[in-house]
């Protein structure tokens, strides 16, 4: 089945559809991990997003029931320049082809993945479309008068994936909220790992009502999008911000950050992959990171209570803060990898220690 | 940060090239070198072999080619006094050279710090007790095995365990002495020669884990204890087949990213267990069908995998550790390759890289093939591309084993029970075997049951060899420009479409020209294009997006050598490298193509680009249209590139230097005749003969001995020197195949003395910058005998002779660049044996004892200058004061089933270098480095040959003098009692009942061995059996009563009291920095 990857530069890439037919709208973005395609594909951070996997061969161990972020690919294309149609992995149960069918997923595979992720390093994040439709493989620039149309960031993306009620994960240790923004399945797991007793709550939940929930620890997770199309989050948190500890990760990181009055801004094309060295800047060592964001903190307003510790060592970006004394630190990067390197998940530990120090 | 109070540091090389220890190691030590000077350090080297760009003046500042041995290396770390000793960048050499040193209490004794690894790392990854107990206290998991160092403890463990066992002798490379063993009778020869092999006589025997995924991977570790994990790769063969021998691919294909991080958290955990400060190599089996794993192996150095590893990724590990061993730490470290960012990071690659071994069996035909723990191949290509089945096919054109790709007619005739069978035996032709299966609709889960290859990897060859059948009788013309697309993103090569569609690789290549399908040329820069880089390193690829803009300036393509074999070792890469060195100090765009993952030119930092790609006729035609160069160099890589002269001549691409009409005068045997006719200038007479009948006659009017063998056979192969009509027959009628078709040459077999000379000519100046005497008689291979430079048996007037004949050759033969010609010195009348227009074996050996950077003046003649203008003179230079002697090595141990017998055959994949002012002692020192362990006392068995019998006496005489004790067969026994009452003590021949001289040999109760050749080389043959029971025993044998007359002398010189003395290279040959 002939399809097209169209972007809002008139750039076309002439390949073959895979997953569901149809036509998607998007961000197009890369990732440069080489294994974890399953769980890129369901990491709910790249809801709204055309991931493009800069490996070339992709699908080779299938799809199984494990290694799912979420329930099902949260995705909005995929972009290939090889899908294994044979894969080979004894915990495999499906095709990546399959496993975007049944979800309604549309993918392209065989255009020059590499040539297009250096069109989006040369000109930043684009946005794009693929469509297995006749008529727009046929005439690509309808495609594309529909893809200035049509606009990337918008608060729906992180409702559309935050949890619809609150749910409760039983622990014998402290009492953590999770803020949901689109919580990766590997960061419940750490949290739980640690022992924590957790209540996930929706995105828009009001201070009132986590306080309710009588939380030892608030914990914000990744998501995707602007952090600013989350304001009522901003709000919670700085409401929260002198009653309990807390810390985030990625999108929740961003929300802190713009909490705590700094500036966060949208990054050239992001950093999205499996090998971003982190610098600790208090431990003086380097941690080779699992990363995906579009957005990052400028560390160039930072007020005054807020140190950055940790930065990455490719672009000198934040990659984490603290609040000087409080108990208040997040991180930009993923601990929890799925996919990447486990080297960070100490920071597991640390808030676990920070939480039981206060009580 | 620095370490402080480090000022001076001594890196030991890995000596050299054998099976297991190749090229890759020039390029770590190279790039260790060059990284430490750049850091401010004084640099000293010891390496054994002169054919290394590491052993060059400028390398390092002080250069000692000596053996390496821990008393060597002890005497020049208290000449030298540096303040530390980098031994891991030396492969295992390296590493049992600073063990040895520690033990002995040198390095303590001369305040001597051991960089990065420490000595508990290296005893931990290398002793196999400690390596098991380390494994146990941080929780990874090891096979279940057992130490031992008896043979019956080996047997009584196994009858536990079940059969297979694998078996591993501790302390040794390439997993020599290895092997799995699936019935005692197996366990009691693999454990007897794994004892023999280990140096603390110990073998582990281990639970079998064959069949399961091996998967490497490549950590590097710095002092503040930061890690990361530069690539894995995953072996195709799986685990039971050594990974030097396995086709590899990176990084891994069939591991989710839950396996992947599951074996970089171990891998992690065991260099910090390690504590190792530099890069290490760690080996896992994983279960296909669950998380289990085990750690089967661990590196603490720089190894072939970190080679690869680095070719693979545009990392260079070998770099980084050697940053790393004196303080820096990976956060501090520039990346090489975008210039922006730190190495402290993981590389991520955007294309497969596949590595395919490359085996010598095409010159040892009798060879054991079966390939096991034991690693056999002398070297490897490796290629990369955005499919896997492209990657697979280009590696495979580039090994140079005349297979285009999987449509193999010799496999086609065997019968499927037969080809069944054949995948159950793993041999070099393995993968072919596979790709036949397949094609003939094998289905993948019996292949997949028989050879435990995945099914992933299957299936892309499958898919393949089902586009072989589809094209196969096709009519070319009739080909879709989707068809042709379809094939070309398969990898199959333009002469395998010609085959296929009955046409041939030009018209194939002018219809894909015609309907614009071209490769594009991607770039390796270490991060998936997510950050902008300048690295000049490209492979093709049937993609849309090109990226390696060819550049307005004047450019010379330089053609590499590929992969190593026997007969084409590192020293063409050394005269590659240099050739580009002099174009880039010309200022010229240098462009290099090869495909050999070990070697410096391959670094992506020695030429101004450089393609990795096969050197094929296909793929270089495509890169020369692409880049439009000024022309193309193809003098210094070898054969392979000579062989590509005409093709790209004929394409309209001028060869630079001597043209290819002048080569062809060299090469072709009857042109090369007239032109000697002409010069008026001797050969050994010989004639061609297309009968048996024929041969006998012409054998018998040129006399025995005579050197038969088959026309157009390069490097000596299947030659052989035949002393009587019987033999004659035998070769004629076994050896090759003799038609008008075949024709085999016979030609005189002269006994004299061999000469070499390498020359550089600008077609009306010759220089000769010295000549060569071979030690060994003429008739054994010019790369197998040991060299003298200066020749010291040698009258003036036959100097005269060669300088004449020399001079004359290069200008008959229009000669630009190097030229290289063997004589032979009989009866005191020079003949020639062979002209080579190009660059020779010796040539990194001469160049770097007279001090004339040969390649670099070829290059500069090349590109038009006159020999009068460089600097260094015309003619025949005179002789230094110094000897340096050429001692070739060789793999034997690896090879089961081998003579070791020299003849005019080469066998040796590697040399030495000694060199003193003296020859007796050069020699030695030579030997030395060679692993010859040369008793000054012991037992000597010797079995002569009737015809050397009155030459060999005197000898023994003088040995005995010195008081040696001689052992001896019935026939040579009774003759030295007879001749000269010498005392001899008799022993059994093979077969007259035990104890046997093999039996002797196998005990340790022999020295060394002389044994000189009767005829043949069938291995029943009662010499055969000796030669190759030293050899496996490690005890030298020497075959030529010429080397046993120069060793004589060596040893009566120490027994006078004479002490050796060690200069470095710089001493021996003032370094003149950049010409």
């Amino acid at each position: 089945m002939e399809a097209i990857l169209a972007l809002e530069d008139g750039k076309v890439y002439r390949g073959k559809g895979f997953g569901a037919e149809g036509t998607v709208f998007g961000e197009v973005v890369f990732n440069t991990g080489m294994t974890g395609y399953q769980e890129v594909l369901t990491d709910p951070s790249y809801t709204g997003q055309i991931v493009t996997m800069t490996y070339p061969l992709i699908g080779n161990y299938g799809v199984n029931r494990k290694d799912e972020e979420s329930t099902g690919p949260k995705v909005q294309g995929f972009v290939a320049r090889e899908i294994c149609s044979k894969p080979s992995n004894w915990r495999s149960k499906q095709t990546v082809d399959d496993y975007l069918k049944s979800y309604n997923v549309v993918g392209i595979s065989g255009i020059d993945t590499r040539a297009l992720t250096r069109r989006i390093r040369a000109k930043g994040t684009l946005r794009g479309a693929i469509t297995t439709n006749n008529e727009f493989v046929a005439q690509p620039e309808k495609l594309i008068s529909e893809i200035e149309q049509f606009s990337t960031n918008s608060p729906e993306l992180v409702r559309s994936v935050t949890t619809s009620q609150v749910y409760h994960l039983k622990g014998t240790g402290p009492k953590v909220v999770v803020l949901d923004f689109g919580i990766k399945q590997n960061i419940l797991r750490m949290l739980q790992a640690k022992g924590w007793d957790i209540s996930v709550v929706p995105s828009n939940t009001k201070k009132e009502a986590i306080l309710k929930l009588k939380p030892q620890g608030l914990f914000l997770s990744n998501g995707p999008g602007d952090p600013k199309d989350v304001p009522e989050a901003v709000e919670t948190v700085k409401a929260l911000m002198e009653k309990i500890p807390m810390t985030g990760i990625c999108l929740g990181h961003q929300i802190l950050g713009l909490a705590l009055g700094c500036e966060t801004y949208k990054l050239k094309f992001g950093h999205r992959g499996s090998n971003h060295p982190v610098k600790d800047i208090l431990r003086d060592r380097t941690f080779i990171t699992s990363q995906n964001h579009g957005y990052a903190i400028s560390a160039k307003k930072l007020p005054a209570e807020v140190e950055v510790t940790h930065k990455n060592l490719n672009d000198n970006t934040v990659e984490g803060l603290r609040v000087k004394n409080k108990p208040i630190f997040s991180v930009q990067y993923h601990p929890e990898a799925a996919p990447g390197p486990e080297d960070s998940r100490y920071l597991f530990d640390e808030f676990t220690e920070v939480i039981r120090n206060i009580i | 940060m620095r370490l402080k109070g480090l000022k001076k540091v001594l890196v030991i090389g890995s000596g050299p090239i054998i099976i297991g220890q190749a090229a890759e190691f020039d390029y770590a030590g190279t790039q260790a070198c060059r990284a430490l000077k750049d850091e401010g350090l004084e640099v000293v080297l010891v390496n054994s072999n002169p054919a290394t760009i590491m052993t060059d003046p400028d390398v390092a500042d002080r250069v000692y080619i000596e053996p390496l041995t821990a008393d060597f290396v002890a005497k020049i770390i208290r000449k030298e006094r540096p303040q530390g000793v980098l031994p891991t960048l030396g492969g295992q050499v390296g590493l049992n050279i600073a063990l040895e040193l520690a033990h002995k209490g040198v390095l303590e004794e001369e305040g001597v710090q051991l960089l990065g690894t420490p000595l508990e790392a290296i005893e931990k990854a290398e002793d196999r007790e400690k390596f098991k107990q380390m494994m146990a206290d941080i929780n990874e998991p090891v096979p279940e095995s057992i130490i031992v160092s008896t043979i019956d403890d080996a047997l009584s463990f196994a009858r536990g365990l079940g059969y297979p066992v694998i078996v591993r002798p501790a302390y040794t490379l390439g997993g020599t002495g290895g092997g799995v063993a699936h019935d005692e009778e197996q366990l009691k020869q693999i454990a007897a020669r794994g004892l023999k092999h280990s140096l603390i006589k110990q073998i582990l025997v281990e639970f079998s884990v064959a069949g399961w995924k091996e998967v490497e991977y490549e950590v590097v570790r710095d002092g503040n204890d930061t890690c990361i994990t530069v690539c894995n790769m995953e072996n195709i063969d799986p685990v039971g087949i050594h990974t030097g021998d396995s086709i590899v691919v990176a990084p891994s294909q069939t591991l989710s990213d839950k396996e992947y991080q599951l074996l970089r958290r171990a891998s992690v955990k065991i260099i910090r267990a390690l504590g190792i400060e530099g890069g290490c190599n760690i080996q896992f089996a994983l279960d296909p069908s669950s998380f289990q794993y085990y750690v089967i192996e661990v590196n603490p150095r720089v190894s072939r995998s970190s080679a690869l590893a680095s070719k693979a990724t545009g990392y260079p590990i070998a770099k980084v550790a050697a940053k790393i061993a004196i303080g820096l730490s990976l956060d501090e470290i520039k990346n090489a390759v975008t210039q922006k960012t730190y190495a402290c990071f993981e590389p991520a690659l955007d294309y497969v890289v596949l590595k395919i071994p490359r085996f010598p069996f095409d010159k040892f035909v009798f060879a054991d093939r079966v390939l096991n723990t034991q690693m056999k191949a002398t070297g490897e290509v490796m290629a990369i591309d955005r499919t896997f089945e492209g990657a697979l096919l280009k590696a495979i054109r580039s090994l140079e084993i005349d297979m285009n790709g999987f449509w193999n007619e010799k496999l086609m005739a065997i019968n499927d029970d037969d080809l069944t069978k054949a995948l159950g035996n793993p041999d070099d032709e393995r993968i072919f075997v596979v790709a036949e299966a397949l094609r003939r609709g094998f289905p993948l889960e019996l292949v997949n049951n028989i050879t435990g290859i995945d099914i992933f990897f299957l299936e892309k060859i499958r898919v393949i060899t089902e586009y072989l059948n589809k094209i196969n009788n096709m009519v070319l013309y009739q080909l879709t420009k989707e068809e042709l697309l379809t094939a070309k993103k398969l990898g199959l090569g333009d002469r395998e479409l010609g085959r296929l569609t009955k046409t041939d690789e030009a018209s194939v290549r002018q219809v894909r020209q015609d309907m614009g399908i071209t490769p594009v040329y991607k770039m390796v820069d270490t991060c998936a294009a997510e950050f902008e880089a300048e690295t000049p390193y490209f492979y093709s690829s049937y993609e849309t997006e090109d990226e390696a803009r060819p550049e307005e300036r004047k450019k010379i393509v330089v053609l590499g050598s590929g992969p190593i074999r026997i007969g084409q070792g590192i020293e063409f890469d050394y005269c590659s490298v240099h050739s580009i060195w002099a174009l880039k100090d010309a200022g010229i765009q240098s462009i290099i193509i090869n495909n050999n993952p070990e070697t410096v030119s391959t670094d992506f930092d020695t030429s101004d680009r450089l393609y990795f790609e096969p050197l094929v006729t296909e793929e270089v035609l495509n890169i020369l249209d692409h880049e439009q160069p000024d022309g193309v160099i193809v003098q210094f890589g070898g054969q392979t590139a000579i062989n590509l002269a005409e093709p790209l001549a004929r394409a309209g691409w001028p060869i630079l230097g001597t043209s290819v009409k002048d080569i062809d005068k060299a090469e072709d045997r009857d042109k090369f005749e007239q032109l000697l006719n002409q010069l008026n200038i001797p050969r050994p007479e010989g004639k061609t003969v297309t009968t048996v009948t024929k041969a006998q006659k012409v054998a018998e009017q040129l006399g025995f001995p005579v050197l038969v063998r088959p026309s157009y056979v390069l490097g000596g192969r299947a030659m052989e020197i035949v002393y009587c009509q019987e033999e004659l027959l035998q070769y004629m009628t076994t050896a090759v195949e003799v038609s008008p078709h075949h024709p085999v040459l016979i030609d005189q077999y002269l006994q004299g003395t061999e000469m070499e000379v390498d020359a550089v000519s600008d077609g009306e100046d010759v220089l000769i910058p010295g000549i060569m005497e071979h030690v060994e008689r003429a008739g054994v291979h010019s790369g197998d005998s040991i060299a003298v430079y200066p020749a010291h048996r040698i009258t003036e007037r036959i100097r005269e002779q060669i300088k004449d004949y020399t001079t004359r050759l290069a200008k008959a033969l229009n000669v630009k660049g190097l030229l290289n010609i063997q004589y032979v010195v009989f009866n005191d009348q020079v003949y020639v044996i062979e002209v080579n227009p190009r660059s020779s074996r010796t040539v990194p050996y001469i160049s770097k004892i007279t001090g004339v950077p040969i390649v670099k003046l070829a290059t500069e003649i090349i590109l038009g200058q006159q020999l009068v203008d460089l600097g260094y003179g015309t003619g025949l230079l005179d002789p230094p004061k110094h000897v340096a002697v050429k001692v070739p090595v060789f793999s034997f141990a690896k090879l089961l089933k081998v003579d070791t017998s020299l003849g005019p055959e080469m066998k040796s994949t590697g040399e030495v270098m000694g060199i003193d002012y003296n020859f007796a002692r050069a020699l030695y020192k030579g030997l030395v480095a060679a692993g010859c362990e040369i008793p000054h006392q012991g037992t000597i068995l010797a079995t002569i040959a009737d015809k050397d019998k009155t030459e060999a006496l005197p000898m023994f005489k003088e040995f005995t003098d010195l008081g040696y004790k001689l052992v001896a067969t019935e026939g040579t026994a009774n003759y030295l009692k007879k001749q000269q009452g010498l005392s001899v003590e008799r022993v059994n021949k093979i077969g007259e009942g035990s104890p046997n001289i093999v039996d002797l040999v196998r005990e340790g109760k022999i020295h060394f061995v002389v044994n000189t050749l009767t005829k043949g080389k069938i291995p029943e043959r009662h010499g055969f059996k000796i030669r190759r029971a030293a050899v496996e025993h490690g005890i030298p044998c020497l075959t030529s009563l010429d080397t046993v007359k120069v060793l004589l002398h060596v040893l009566q010189a120490f027994k006078r009291g004479e002490q050796l003395e060690l200069k470095a290279m710089q001493d021996y040959v003032p370094f003149k920095g950049e010409a």
